[in-house]
């Protein structure tokens, strides 16, 4: 009787669980809607980089779609000069497009919001800083400057980063303006910097589709997604720019920077040559380098330093050919493989070819044999290999959060597909009472579903098969929530923590002020330690320990991001590989 | 009858079959889990190092520069705001009255016990606005077709002052008759100012 009692819940929540809520459906097609995690996660962004009233009008948009101005103002209660603004922010960062209306000619443009492109402004530091291993201090500062504006005209980049170097120098030297062309010419080149696509540019693809086929459902579609840059012939060109001058250093305080540079900003508007030709950076590209550095590192981790460097060698020597969203890079022979190792790592060919079979039968499948001609074909599996990296992240993120032992089961089923309970408990060696309770543990928290094949149509639980399965896609997409959830809630407590403690940090700051003052001024030691004494020694302490809470939590917001882009990356690479 | 039903069916079947017996099951759970449940697992320590610290530091300026430049965009704080808060007040409040007619009903019925003499009152008083009104939304017509919505409120506003002055009684009274006459209001606005 007992047992029977006890056995009804379960079945029940079995049942609901197996119903998985994927969003596999929806495949290739450009997703504009967004989940409430994402959403959040957004408004958060927003709120820290371009306030409060920017947040309420993508929200309003992202929540609703495309809407046109009154619309927002009326929804929003915001006033309409700012919600101007707010669109033409968003726009600038290339956030926002607008179409014209979709009730037909001469209804109000509509305005439509990117949540993706939201998202990216979490990545920011990981892109200026690839920028400075790639390009060094002039590549770090051309990145920055260009996800600060959103946009910007090459010779405006070049001035302001030639400026910001020579700040940084010491007494006397400067930077000719010449190496930062040199420098954004390179990033052009290898298309991690782009022109944005010229504005209006949706309006006149979606006006072409729509007057050729007026009543085509493709219309909408086409206006959603925003226009390719790649699409425009002159994406990577580089415009003649009359640059000559070196940056300059300015003698100003700290506060008064800011405003000088713009006022200077206006005040030189000579032409240089290049006025309305504004450039962004190119996400995609980063985001490609990004991938291939995680192989890299896998390789190194998972084998060692000189199969990652071959690995390497065979992305770059692929890096021109292979287009991003390929499965795999273009075959490659053992002899140009072995031609293209740089001599300083001294590989011999009998060796190169030992580490080359080697990678090929690693079960992570990095490296694949497309033939045999030419000393044996390799390519590169980028799929495979990110389905494997967010496979191993599952796994981890199981293994740390409910154990080893549940970790097992995990990747048993992982590798068996289907199995039923009494083999889980065999296969994984572990009694029969834990491991069912390790496993209800994964079935209630959606990392392994159950799937009910019934012999007989009524479902009779004595004629049913009970199979426990793991779907990795679906899994990695729940993940992915999750991690967008900890991001939020690592800024929200962020947010929280300063707000706590706002009148301690503004008294700092104003303390710190004044020293500064105090010390440009020329004032006598004891009058410093004077004014440091204000800060007394338990608040002293309480902001150490402050500080140290927002490095923990903005470091980890930072490292959670890694895993968000291997997570997207295997996403997107699923639905491109179907596609 | 009995044994075919889903949930029955439990008995007319080995259940240890499933690999459920009776010493092995897990506890049954009760209640949702805790807001705040104990972690069996500590969580992996952040990593640290060169490049997590350096990803830091640009976070942060990063974000400091961001809310410097114009494009932070800040709302309108300050006397603007509240001034406009108090007038968008007023006209909500307008709009409750009209929609919320349940409400003030009720007021009514409830008022409509307190005192005949109230009543009484209120009658004298509604005639003399009868004999007032009239006159006025002639006055208005004559002035102008469609006045604009400020003019619209001093008017109304100089109809509550009236009342305030006409009678100096309790509370409940004035509440009702402000409806009252709000209502009275409406109607005359129907032939002369269109603007509500």
């Amino acid at each position: 009787m007992k047992t029977a009692v006890r056995l009804q819940p379960i079945m029940h929540r079995a049942r609901r669980c197996c119903g998985i809520p994927a969003r596999e459906s929806r495949g290739a097609e450009v997703n504009t809607e967004m989940t409430t995690q994402e959403v959040r996660l957004c408004g958060l962004l927003l709120r820290e980089h371009f306030g409060e009233v920017v947040e309420k009008v993508a929200i309003q948009l992202l929540r609703n779609g495309a809407q046109n101005l009154r619309t927002i103002v009326h929804e929003t209660g915001i006033s309409a000069d700012l919600v101007k603004k707010s669109l033409c922010v968003l726009v600038q960062h290339g956030a926002c497009l607008f179409t014209p209306g979709r009730k037909g000619p001469g209804s109000p443009t509509e305005y439509r919001t990117f949540g993706d492109q939201i998202l990216r402004i979490l990545r920011y530091p990981r892109y200026i800083y690839t920028a400075k291993t790639l390009y060094g201090d002039t590549g770090e500062l051309i990145i920055e400057e260009l996800l600060q504006r959103g946009q910007m005209t090459m010779s405006g980049v070049v001035k302001t980063v030639a400026d910001r170097l020579t700040q940084n120098m010491e007494e006397g030297q400067s930077v000719d303006y010449s190496e930062v062309v040199s420098a954004f010419s390179k990033l052009v080149e290898t298309h991690f910097l782009q022109r944005c696509p010229p504005l209006g540019g949706g309006r006149t693809t979606e006006r072409q589709t729509a007057s050729g086929n007026p009543a085509t459902p493709d219309a909408p579609a086409a206006s959603k997604a925003p226009p390719a840059p790649e699409s425009f012939p002159d994406c990577y060109k580089v415009p003649h720019v009359k640059l000559i001058g070196r940056g300059k250093r300015q003698f100003a305080g700290e506060d008064g920077e800011d405003q000088r540079n713009a006022k200077r900003a206006r005040m030189d508007s000579e032409a240089h040559g290049d006025e309305g030709i504004y450039w962004q950076v190119n996400f995609e590209r980063f985001h490609l380098h990004f991938r291939d550095q995680a192989i890299i590192t896998a390789v190194a981790n998972k084998l060692d330093q000189t199969s990652s460097e071959i690995v390497r060698t065979m992305l770059r020597m692929s890096e021109v050919t292979t287009s991003p969203t390929a499965t795999c890079t273009k075959p490659l022979s053992a002899n140009e493989i072995f031609r293209s190792l740089p001599a300083s790592y001294n590989i011999a060919r009998p060796i190169l070819d030992q580490y080359l079979t080697l990678l090929v039968d690693d079960p992570m499948e990095f490296v694949g044999r497309a033939g045999e001609s030419g000393g044996g074909m390799f390519v590169v599996n980028l799929h495979r290999a990110l389905a494997n990296l967010a496979r191993a992240t599952l796994e981890s993120a199981v293994q740390e959060r409910f154990g080893s032992r549940s970790a097992r089961i995990f990747r048993l089923l992982l590798r068996k597909r289907h199995l039923e309970q009494k083999q889980v408990e065999d296969f994984a060696m572990i009694p029969a009472k834990e491991a069912k309770d390790m496993l209800y543990t994964l079935l209630s928290q959606n990392l392994v579903q159950l799937q009910e094949i019934p012999k007989t149509p009524d479902y009779a639980p004595s004629r049913t098969f009970y199979f426990y399965t793991v779907n990795q896609l679906p899994t990695a997409r729940m993940l992915l929530q999750n991690c967008y959830k900890t991001v939020a809630n690592l800024i929200d407590r962020r947010l929280f923590e300063t707000k706590e403690s706002k009148r301690l940090l503004e008294k700092s700051q104003r303390i710190e002020a004044i020293l500064a003052s105090l010390q440009a001024s020329g004032a006598e030691p004891e009058q410093l330690t004077e004014v440091k004494e204000m800060i007394t020694a338990p608040e002293k302490q309480q902001l150490d320990s402050l500080r140290l809470h927002v490095n923990k939590l903005d470091s980890a917001e930072n490292q959670v991001d890694e895993t968000i882009f291997l997570l997207e990356s295997y996403i997107n690479s699923t639905s491109a590989s179907t596609s | 009858m009995a044994g075919k039903g889903r949930g029955v069916a439990a008995f007319s079947f080995n259940i240890e079959s499933l690999g459920i017996g009776r010493g092995n099951m897990p506890e049954t759970r009760v209640g949702p889990t805790p807001l705040f449940p104990n972690t069996e697992f500590k969580p992996v320590p952040l990593k640290v190092g060169e490049d997590e610290d350096y990803m830091l530091a640009l976070k942060q300026e990063m974000r400091g520069t961001m809310q410097r430049l114009p494009h932070n965009i800040k709302s309108q704080s300050g006397k603007a705001e509240v001034e406009k808060y108090t007038q968008r007040y007023l006209k909500q409040s307008r709009m409750d009255d009209e929609e919320w007619t349940p409400a003030t009903k009720k007021k009514t019925v409830t008022k409509s016990l307190k005192d005949t003499a109230d009543v009484l009152n209120k009658l004298e008083e509604l005639a003399k606005k009868d004999d007032m009104n009239p006159e006025k939304s002639d006055d208005e017509t004559e002035k102008e077709k469609k006045p604009g919505n400020e003019e619209d409120e001093d008017i109304e506003e100089e109809e509550y002052e009236e009342e305030d002055i006409e009678e100096d009684n309790d509370y409940i009274e004035s509440y009702f008759d402000n409806g009252e006459d709000f209502g009275a209001g409406s109607d005359d606005n129907m032939d002369g100012e269109a603007t509500y």
